[in-house]
């Protein structure tokens, strides 16, 4: 298993925690895992939505103390660079 | 070979409208959206409380689902600061510079997609929309100024101005495309019924806080005060939030109205001088300015105890903190609301 990417997002507001993800999955090759850590509670729609038209996989998402955690798996599609 | 386009997506109906126009053509399509700092998506909803519960969804997102495409959000929030700071086409009605504005999201795009291999650039514009940047004289000035030229294609109006080289050289039929002008949204709507959508976003005002009065207002203060007209990213989300109170020119007070704005605030507390009421319930409030001596953390106090619980008490105790550092216990006797200057309330 390759390692995780972190990224964190928070205590930033929609649309950053999207924009830090998608500049971090962007510079990955596909099959990358990143996980991404966020404060916004706008995150539990806006990331899994940017995943799914930009082809990329929530493998896991939680919410723990007021945090919104996913990791993401990058695309086989996802080389917008 | 299948020509490729980028769609200008703010998440509003017109360019949801306008990439399924292109879509239709078989055209492949992208969505690319700007953050500016200034957008209104989400902020507020998410700070403020009451509002945290209600769902809510990015717009952009949303319509780049809706269409099946890719949306490339890009931030360029120091590149705008100088759109905002000196747009030499005057801002509109309140400090929103929209049609410089335009020009610079329409340039972006176009140096976007000479690096992405795309073929042009569509937005939702529709001549006379809007008050200034959608009047007909317009469109040729975006187009010319941001570079793009007759890379730019407005498919709701296009069939009302000039053809473009997409029109031109065969890879978009004219015909198909529309004739949209003026404010009437019917033909939006009918269009939007036509290829099905619905629960999309109403426009609400513009796309940013700049064509909010009061925001631009609160804009032009920190300008005023600062003696210059730069801005940080921190700066213009706080003046999404809270009660601004500018008792002296040195510094004004940002008192949270609610528990949401509270948090919110409380994140600052390491950058600012802040005040919290102990005694009672009440507000956190920031200290915007310069360090404030003995005589104005008094009168900074007896105004955020004004906000209080506390507000009618005879003495109300609060907690004085220098940028997280060292604080101070202060008891003073909250101001009556005769006490707070009208111009000391900024919004
Ligand atoms: S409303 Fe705001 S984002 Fe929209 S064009 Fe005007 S300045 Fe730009």
């Amino acid at each position: 298993m390759s390692d995780i990417v972190e990224v964190d997002a928070r205590r930033l507001f929609c649309p950053l925690p999207v924009i830090r993800l998608q500049n971090c999955i962007n510079k990955q090759i596909a099959g990358t895992r990143v996980r991404v850590v966020s404060t916004d509670p706008g995150s539990m729609n806006d990331i899994p939505t940017w995943c799914r038209i930009n082809g990329h996989q929530v493998l896991e998402s939680q919410e723990r103390d007021r945090e919104y955690i996913f990791l993401v798996q990058k695309g086989d599609d996802g080389s917008e660079g | 070979m299948t020509r490729k386009a980028v769609a200008l997506i703010s998440g509003g109906l017109d360019s949801l409208l306008a990439a399924r126009l292109i879509q239709q053509q078989g055209i492949q399509v992208e969505g690319i959206n700007f953050y500016t700092g200034f957008c209104v998506e989400g902020h507020t909803h998410a700070i403020r409380s009451r509002d945290r519960k209600r769902a809510k969804r990015n717009n952009a997102l949303w319509v780049a689902e809706q269409l099946g495409i890719k949306l490339h959000i890009i931030d360029i929030v120091e590149e705008y600061k100088d759109v905002v700071i000196n747009p030499k086409h005057g801002y509109g009605a309140n400090l929103n510079p929209c049609l410089d504005c335009k020009i610079f999201m329409v340039r972006k795009a176009h140096e976007w997609i000479r690096d992405n291999g795309f073929d042009f650039i569509i937005t939702g514009e529709v001549i006379g929309q809007r008050p200034k940047s959608q009047r007909k004289r317009c469109m040729p000035v975006i187009a010319s100024e941001s570079g793009a030229d007759d890379l730019l294609l407005r498919p709701l109006c296009a069939k009302n101005l000039p053809a473009t080289l997409p029109e031109r050289e065969g890879w978009i039929e004219r015909e198909l495309l529309r004739d949209f002008s003026g404010r009437s949204r019917k033909p939006q709507m009918a269009l939007a019924t036509e290829f099905g959508f619905d629960d999309y976003a109403q426009p609400a005002g513009g796309c940013c806080f700049l064509t909010d009065h009061t925001y631009s207002v609160k804009l032009q203060d920190l300008w005023d005060n600062r003696g210059n007209r730069e801005y940080e990213l921190d700066d213009i989300m706080l003046l999404k939030v809270g009660r601004h109170i500018r008792p002296s020119k040195h510094f004004k007070l940002i008192i949270a109205r609610e528990e949401g704005e509270n948090n919110f605030l409380s994140g600052y507390k390491n950058q600012f001088q802040s005040i919290k009421t102990v005694s009672h319930p009440g507000p956190l409030a920031l200290i915007e300015g310069e360090p404030l001596d003995d005589s104005q953390v008094e009168l900074a106090c007896a105004i955020t105890a004004r906000f209080s619980k506390g507000r009618d008490a005879d003495s109300v105790e609060l907690r004085f903190s220098n940028g997280g550092q060292d604080s101070r216990s202060v008891h003073v006797k909250p101001l009556t609301a005769d006490q707070i200057k009208q111009d000391w309330i900024i919004a």
